[in-house]
């Protein structure tokens, strides 16, 4: 029993930093430094010999990074008994979206010119970006309902509904991605992540299936 | 490296040459790791000398060839290239060297000779890529013979006035430009003369979005993307409009006889 007392203690003391009013602000200016070193090597030239490249590479990794880090909230919330990473759920996930549109901006911008009959073709003749496409419109349904407003109108259970297809979007995500790479070969960085959000949804499935067994009748 | 102007038609392209730096540090050789700061970073470890090309398959003198008898075989030319990378990028590019024509003519290929096979070093001790299952190692490339002949296909030992960087394929590669980048195999430690269409190393990997012909053709989409349009790398910052690609990569006029009534869709 003596590890379960610092163990408590420690969990209460990050619980009470996580509810500090700063926390937010704090991980909200996280959350913008990828942009802010993205946008300063741009404006300095430090972006290599294809800077266009860079970009939508760049912030096609930072959607997949911050969707692992919203889908490991619940895990953490729940493994490590801190119920206040509930409070940074809605604003890690706004920021996926957030990613997943300036990834869509820079290929539109800098890949496409902006020429949207070019764009209109290129979607459907091309796998990986129609299923990188459909990821950003489940992302839009999710972000569009994110408000409280909207969660309140819509009712919790079908809220909860819809945004189970943040799941559909991490499948999504990473068929993207590895589209995007199985042709050169190069799928190991793919791996990596698949890896991690396999783990995140597998967490979730164990769990619901523990759930069932014991409230049969809930379903 | 000293070397004369090429009088070779369309070797000469008047277009804006590519900074070295970029033209140095923005490379696809995998046998140094997928990225494209990689080769850069890890080749300069690779020895370039001794260096020894091995001559082989139908021809009536085959056997090794030293890199500094290569160097000698003819007069060293500047030829300025567009390069047109698969990926839908480009760069113009000075190389050093003469037409590979030169080396075939002095080994004599028999009759029955009708492909070239390039194959690259594979070294695991000095090209961490190699270790990775990326490709099949060694990288295989080829050409038909009349390719291979043909004045613009270039034996390359140098660019920008310089021996090759290590990362550009040192001490010898193969520069073909109305191809995709892909299809100059650098580093070049053997070279083999076949009957057969030579098995090329992106084609057994992807062989629905790699043909063994690879010619630059706006017409012809990857399966993943389109290769109507390539970004000139360095041109223009980051919002300028890409351009648009040409059929052979500009050289048609040169070049295009050699693929008169082929069906350039099947003959990827």
């Amino acid at each position: 029993m003596a590890i379960v007392v610092p163990t408590q203690r420690w969990a209460a003391a990050v619980n009470a930093l996580c509810l500090h009013p700063w926390s937010k602000p704090l991980l909200f200016g996280l959350m913008l430094l990828p942009l802010c070193v993205l946008v300063g090597a741009a404006v300095f030239d430090q972006l290599g010999a294809n800077p266009a490249q860079a970009l939508v590479r760049s912030t096609g990794d930072w959607t997949l990074r911050a969707l692992c880090l919203v889908l490991a909230l619940t895990p953490l919330r729940v493994g490590l008994q801190l119920p206040a990473l509930a409070r940074w759920r809605r604003m890690l996930g706004l920021f996926v979206f957030f990613y997943a549109s300036l990834h869509l901006l820079c290929y539109s911008w800098l890949d496409m010119g902006f020429e949207l009959g070019d764009i209109a073709r290129d979607i459907p003749k091309r796998p990986f970006i129609l299923v990188g496409f459909a990821a950003f419109v489940l992302l839009c349904a999710l972000a569009l309902t994110s408000p409280h407003r909207v969660v309140r109108m819509m009712g919790g259970k079908h809220w909860r509904r819809l945004h189970q297809l943040v799941y559909a979007v991490a499948g999504l995500a990473l068929l993207h991605f590895f589209w995007m790479r199985a042709g050169k070969n190069d799928v190991a960085e793919v791996w990596v992540y698949t890896a991690i959000l396999g783990y995140l949804l597998g967490w979730r499935l164990v769990r619901a299936a523990k759930y069932m067994r014991k409230r049969p009748l809930a379903l | 490296l000293a070397a004369i102007k090429s009088a070779t038609p369309g070797a000469l392209t008047m277009e804006k040459v590519t900074d070295y730096k970029d033209a140095s540090s923005y490379n696809n050789f995998y046998e140094f790791g997928t990225d494209k700061a990689d080769p850069a970073q890890y080749a300069q470890a690779l020895p370039t000398s001794p260096w020894q090309v091995e001559i082989e398959g139908l021809v009536k003198k085959p056997g090794r060839y030293a890199l500094e008898d290569l160097l000698k075989l003819s007069a060293q030319e500047e030829r300025i290239y567009r390069l047109r990378c698969v990926e839908g990028w480009s760069m113009v590019i000075p190389w050093l060297g003469y037409s590979l024509s030169a080396l075939i003519r002095k080994v004599e290929p028999l009759g029955s000779a009708k492909y070239v096979e390039f194959v690259t070093l594979a070294d695991p001790k000095t090209m961490p890529g190699v270790r990775s299952r990326v490709l099949d190692w060694p990288y295989v490339e080829g050409l038909r013979l009349d390719e291979a002949m043909h004045p613009l296909t270039l034996l390359a030992f140098g660019m920008y006035g310089e021996v090759l960087p290590k990362q550009s394929g040192a001490p010898l590669r193969l520069v073909v430009p109305w191809k995709y980048g892909f299809k100059s195999g650098k580093s070049i430690v053997k070279i083999r003369f076949t009957d057969k269409q030579p098995q090329t190393a992106w084609n057994k990997a992807a062989a629905s979005e790699y043909g063994f012909y690879s010619n630059v053709n706006p017409a012809v989409d990857h399966p993943r993307w389109s290769q109507a349009t390539e970004r000139r790398i360095g041109e223009d910052g980051l919002f300028a409009k890409k351009r648009k690609t040409l059929l052979f990569n500009g050289y048609e006029a040169q070049v295009g006889q050699l693929y008169a009534g082929m069906d350039l869709k099947k003959f990827f």
